[in-house]
């Protein structure tokens, strides 16, 4: 369970849709590991805007370790792939992050978001609905969401 | 040939031996990578996306995810443990989850840019368990599904029904849940037909479901949706002449007795009378 599909995930309980407690799930008993990932950071700035960061900042704490309490500010710019092959300079650097320039900062905020989102897994844990109690358990990486059908 | 859904759940069906078979089967590797690649084909994503792989199995579709171009992160669900156990194997780079898409996703609206599914829905279908309503089980699954896509998302589920019947129930339920649905077959008439329906979720770009394969080589488009509104335009409204020699003749058929037609039919009566 990486922290990114974490990011989306909510209680699937009929009866939690409308809380707004059912959402972060919250990490027990979590064991980390870290898995090597292409870095991609594209996908990352198309996905900046999606992400709850307060959620984000909630899990990362369960887990033991800290986020700016502020989301990241990226500067909109166009995504489509275009954009890095009309780089002036000629030498593209291949990831070298998104557009023509990208500062230091970007590129330090865009790693630091790939290493957490992309690359920080919860192999063994469990998963815990802040308004029905409902415990999802993970297992090697993967979450169980299956419910009983008294739930659904 | 045999469906694999007329015999257990897929839960069950998908047990260690027939997942191992499933995946090392170099003829399934090959119709399921065809099929994906249509499938992206269809969703036209420009840009590095999150995608939902519904019925991910074993990840085979979920791995064409991650070499395309610009390459894909995938988030999978499927039921069977075993199809997860043999992806965990095969160290796919997606995330997987064990879950019942009959049960809806449990994901918070707007998380993805779109969503596939190959040989998957079609399962939704079967009544395995006692008081298990396929018609419940879709629409849970397509509400859900339409909630967690974002605006403007695509979703393209290829799937094998039964017949006609189960194909027509799947879009409805599609339908109902808020999609723009179009369904695209290739290979018509053949053995190897394959079905994908193709789902919009409104927006600017998708407000006509033909604009998807607007681009697209060898595709002929029938809109079934003009002559449905003509048949609404061309029924007879309730009371008038029309109207009342149609219904008598339906009962004619029937074999009612039926008072016969004359120039009176369906006139008003005299005030004076």
């Amino acid at each position: 369970m990486k922290l990114l599909t974490a990011n989306f995930l909510s209680c699937a309980v009929k009866a939690c849709k409308s809380s707004p407690l059912s959402f972060p799930l919250h990490f027990r008993e979590a064991e980390l590991a870290s898995k090597s990932v292409p870095y991609n950071p594209l996908l990352l700035s198309n996905l900046l805007p999606r992400l709850d960061w307060q959620a984000l900042v909630t899990s990362s704490k369960e887990l033991g370790f800290t986020l700016p309490d502020a989301k990241p500010e990226l500067p909109l710019r166009s995504t489509t792939t275009t954009t890095t092959t009309a780089n002036d300079d000629g030498d593209m650097n291949m990831d070298g992050g998104i557009g023509g320039g990208v500062s230091d900062e970007e590129e330090k905020t865009l790693r630091m978001l790939h290493k957490v989102l992309m690359e920080t897994e919860v192999v063994e844990g469990k998963m815990v609905c802040g308004s029905c109690g409902f415990e999802y358990g993970i297992h090697q990486t993967v979450g169980n969401f299956l419910l009983p059908s008294h739930l659904v | 040939m045999s469906r694999p859904e007329d015999n257990l759940p897929p839960d069950l069906f998908y047990n260690d031996t027939e997942s191992r078979k499933y995946t090392t089967s170099s003829r399934i590797q090959n119709i399921q990578a065809s099929m994906t690649n249509r499938a992206l084909e269809l969703l036209g994503l420009e840009t590095p996306s999150l995608i939902l792989d519904i019925g991910c199995g074993s990840g085979l579709s979920g791995e064409i995810l991650s070499e395309a171009d610009p390459p894909h992160t995938w988030i999978g669900m499927d039921i069977s443990p075993s199809m997860l156990g043999v992806a965990l194997d095969r160290e796919v780079d997606g995330d997987l989850l064990l879950g019942d898409m009959g049960q809806g996703l449990p994901f918070r609206a707007g998380s993805f840019d779109a969503a596939i599914s190959i040989s998957a829905i079609q399962w939704l279908c079967n009544e395995d368990e006692k008081g298990v309503d396929p018609k419940t089980r879709l629409s849970r699954f397509f509400d859900s599904l339409y909630a967690c896509l974002k605006r403007d998302g695509k979703a393209v589920c290829q799937f094998y029904p039964r017949d006609d019947k189960q194909r027509d129930m799947i879009c409805s339920a599609a339908i109902k849940a808020g999609f723009g649905a179009g369904l695209l077959e290739d290979d018509p008439e053949t053995k190897n037909k394959k079905l994908y329906l193709v789902l919009t979720v409104g927006g600017e770009g998708n407000k006509d479901i033909t604009g998807v394969v607007k681009n697209m080589d060898g595709v002929d488009v029938y809109d079934n949706r003009k002559k449905l509104l003509a048949k609404a335009k061309g029924d007879a409204k309730q009371g008038t002449k029309a109207w009342i020699m149609k219904k008598k003749e339906q009962d004619r058929r029937k074999g009612k007795v039926v008072k016969s037609d004359s120039k009176y039919t369906g006139r008003k009566r005299n005030i004076k009378f």
